[in-house]
């Protein structure tokens, strides 16, 4: 290999620049840090159980979304037998109207800070700050 | 080799930092147009096709006229074009590279183009022509670069790359062909609804392209100082009188088609191309130009005595190409939308963002041909010495 | 969708069963916070009626009874008002899922110099044709237009890649093309229904998210002229029918080949 004294020390050099967040993150102790997302509903439950929503909601909405619009299956029969309307509008938003204190904290944790639903769908009056 | 294309003198790197100027200018006004959508540009609801598609349209006949070399030399073992069918070949790919930009600069979601794969269409055109544009691509790019590489080592071209070579000569016809399907297969616009449609395409491709190849050559002539010779640009001359005379042939059935048909419908675009309508004489200047320039080649190219004249044909090559390049590259898809299939007639105009967008994919595919004619041309000139 | 996503619902499915005849929302709605008022609250997905159905959606509409509201825009008003269709009050831009054309440019093969007064000097309402044999369809790379088991040609505004294919098919101009953005130029937003976004084509889809409610196209409703009948074109009984039976009608451009199924009686 030409040169592979700069090589190696590039690469290096390139490794350390890419994975600074890591370290940094871990240097400041933010690494630790959760968001706190505020349930500003009564209801008992959600369509799913909160640990199936907290890692699956999109799969869930993109497979609500494909079957409304595609095939006309509107009515969703949740785990406890209760059917809800497959919605994002106007089930989802209908407990969780805080989308600022909801839905936004958790995708700028998890930089997915803009997806794109909101560009169409409509966010309830005063949830956004 | 891409060393090659990273030694020059001044005037070369003047060049390529002219072309990468344009290119960052389009790029600065199609972030712009990101952002703020297609209305940056002059289409509408009643025009929704404009400046973008029909440089994309004109360009894969740019990219199908490589073939106008492949042909001859590999399927009538025409030795002459054997300095020109690399330059064909890398012409055709800068040309199918501009292509796929001035579609992608062109769609309102282009962050979603894999939905094109990822729900295959069969029975949209537009489907078959993203399949045969890519396909042409990537036959074009293994040609070029295994043919070439044994003409660097000097040594023949390894036997399984024929098949592909010969592969390559149909499937260039096909992508004219399923692009022209695009427009033809519209019951709604009448203009573009006519089955000479994709014969038209490829005489103006064949005509256009090597009229453009011509001029890179005398391009390169004068600035490389590579020269490719006296004949193949003669031969190229005679193919490019046939073409354009059969594009003017086939352009003269389809008006008096129309005319004499009488046919309200079909007879407002032709209406609106040479004479305006209702007060929009937005293209009758263009048309008008482009069919005094068409006279102009078709004189100067059927006439050997001006053909053989290096310096007359160069300049009935641009004659051609500017002939070609107002009637495909701006008429034919204004004109379709013009008047709408409700009869009323818009207006449109390519915006100053909209331009500058189109010249930036424009210089891409000049900085491509630079690049590998450079490299290719830097190789020969080391093998000749 | 993970294997594990399916049982999930299959089960999900058959708890259902055994509560099907649990009114669906009661459990739900008590809880819900009463900070905004503006659609929070999901209806009820059980509406007395059940959803709308047909085998083919169709429309009649008498010209006569339209006309005689010299310049009535009630079906615009209330169409673009329930889909938050923007104005942006210039042609370029401009976004219509439905609106009235002279009779001249909506019929151009029927137009003469001595044509019926009224016919001369008014307008009829058009719309998206739900053709037969839709063209748009035909075209899209993507399916992201379809035609639906019912007739009705659906959009799907996720899918769309904007390539505006659709647009040059349609032998109607019934497709807008989101040019910008919507948003700021939607007088009154419809919570219950999305927006669109830059990039995407949109047009009438028979109010399809009514239809699911037991309701008719948005259009329909709002005509006090009575001028607009909607139904199931194969059920010979149908009011839609009857009239198509009694009355002489047209449709546009049918020589296209297209089938279009808004009909209009003359």
């Amino acid at each position: 290999m030409y040169d592979a004294g700069k090589i190696i020390v590039g690469l290096v050099i390139f490794l350390l620049l890419i994975t600074a967040p890591v370290w940094y993150n871990a240097a400041s102790g933010q690494a630790s840090y959760a968001p706190h997302l505020e349930i500003v509903t009564d209801a008992k439950a959600c369509v799913a159980p909160t640990d199936y929503m907290r890692t699956s909601h999109m799969e869930l909405l993109n497979t609500w979304r494909d079957e409304v619009v595609r095939h006309g299956e509107r009515e969703y029969t949740a785990f406890d037998g209760t059917v809800y309307e497959k919605s994002l509008s106007n089930t989802c938003m209908g407990c969780h109207s805080n989308k600022a204190e909801f839905c936004d904290r958790c995708h700028d944790y998890m930089a997915v800070g803009r997806p794109y639903c909101w560009d169409c769908h409509v966010e309830p009056k005063g949830g956004s700050q | 080799m891409l060393e090659n294309a990273l030694r020059g003198d001044k005037k070369y790197w003047g060049w390529i930092a002219f072309l990468l100027g344009v290119m960052f200018v389009g790029l600065l006004f199609y972030l712009h147009q990101l952002h703020y959508g297609l209305g940056v540009t002059g289409l509408g609801r009643d025009v929704t096709w404009g400046f973008y598609i029909a440089q994309f349209t004109f360009l894969v006949g740019v990219a199908a006229s490589g073939v106008m070399v492949v042909l001859p030399y590999y399927l009538h073992n025409f030795k002459v074009f054997g300095k020109l069918t690399v330059l064909g070949e890398f012409l055709a790919i800068a040309s199918v590279i501009m292509c796929m930009l001035f579609i992608f600069v062109d769609m309102g979601q282009p962050f979603r183009i894999a939905n094109v794969f990822l729900h295959p269409t069969p029975h949209s055109l537009m489907f078959w022509d993203t399949v045969v544009i890519f396909g042409y691509l990537i036959l074009n790019v293994i040609i070029s670069r295994v043919t070439f590489s044994a003409e660097r080592k000097g040594i023949a071209p390894p036997s399984w790359i024929k098949p592909i070579i010969l592969l390559s000569i149909p499937w260039a016809f096909s992508i004219h062909t399923v692009t022209a399907f695009l427009y033809s297969g519209l019951a709604a616009r009448p203009f573009w609804m006519t089955a000479i449609l994709a014969p038209r395409f490829l005489a103006s491709a064949f005509a256009a392209g090597p009229a453009l190849l011509v001029l890179l050559c005398l391009v390169v002539r004068k600035v490389a100082r590579y020269d490719v010779g006296r004949e193949p640009l003669q031969k190229l001359a005679v193919i490019i009188t046939y073409a354009m005379a059969i594009n003017v042939f086939f352009i003269l059935m389809e008006l008096f088609t129309t005319i004499y048909s009488n046919i309200p419908e079909h007879l407002a675009h032709i209406k609106f191309l040479y004479l305006g309508l209702e007060g929009n004489t937005r293209l009758v200047p263009w048309m008008w130009a482009s069919s005094i320039l068409a006279v102009i080649s078709l004189v100067l190219l059927i006439n050997p005595r001006t053909r053989k004249n290096e310096t007359v044909l160069a300049f009935a090559c641009v004659v051609t190409f500017l002939s070609l390049w107002i009637e495909k590259g701006l008429a034919l898809v204004i004109a379709g939308f013009i008047p709408s299939p409700l009869g009323v007639v818009p207006d449109y105009w390519p915006t100053i963002p909209e331009f500058l967008i189109s010249m930036g994919v424009y210089a891409v595919g000049f900085l491509v041909v630079t690049v590998l004619y450079k490299i290719a041309i830097s190789v020969r000139e080391r093998l000749a010495a | 969708m993970s294997v594990d996503r399916r049982k999930f619902f299959k089960i999900a499915g058959l708890t259902a069963l055994s509560l099907a005849s649990k009114p669906a929302f009661e459990v739900f709605a008590e809880g819900v916070d009463p900070v905004d008022s503006t659609a929070t609250i999901p209806p009820p997905t059980t509406q007395p009626t059940g959803p709308l159905t047909a085998h083919r959606w169709a429309m009649v509409i008498d010209i006569h009874k339209c006309m005689a509201e010299h310049g009535c825009t009630k079906c615009i008003a209330a169409c673009h008002l329930e889909h938050n269709v923007p104005d942006f009050g210039n042609p370029k831009d401009e976004v219509k899922w439905i609106w009235k054309e002279s009779f001249g440019h909506a019929f151009q093969e029927q137009e003469n110099e001595h044509l019926h007064e009224e016919m001369k000097h008014q307008s009829v309402p058009v719309f998206c044709n739900h053709c037969d044999n839709p063209p748009c369809v035909r075209v899209c790379p993507t399916k992201a237009t379809w035609k639906r088991e019912d007739g009705i040609v659906m959009m799907d505004m996720h899918r769309c890649i904007g390539c505006r294919y659709c647009m040059a098919a349609c032998p109607y101009g019934s497709r807008s093309f989101n040019w910008r953005d919507p948003r700021p130029f939607i007088k009154e937003i419809n919570p219950k229904f999305p927006t669109r976004t830059r990039g995407v084509v949109e047009k009438c889809t028979f109010c399809v998210e009514r239809l699911a409610q037991g309701m008719p196209p948005a259009c329909v409703e709002a005509c006090t002229a009575q001028a607009m009948t909607f139904g199931d074109l194969e059920d010979a009984n149908s009011e839609l029918r009857t009239a198509l039976r009694e009355r002489f009608s047209i449709r546009r451009k049918a020589a296209l080949g297209t089938n279009p199924e808004i009909y209009y009686l003359v």
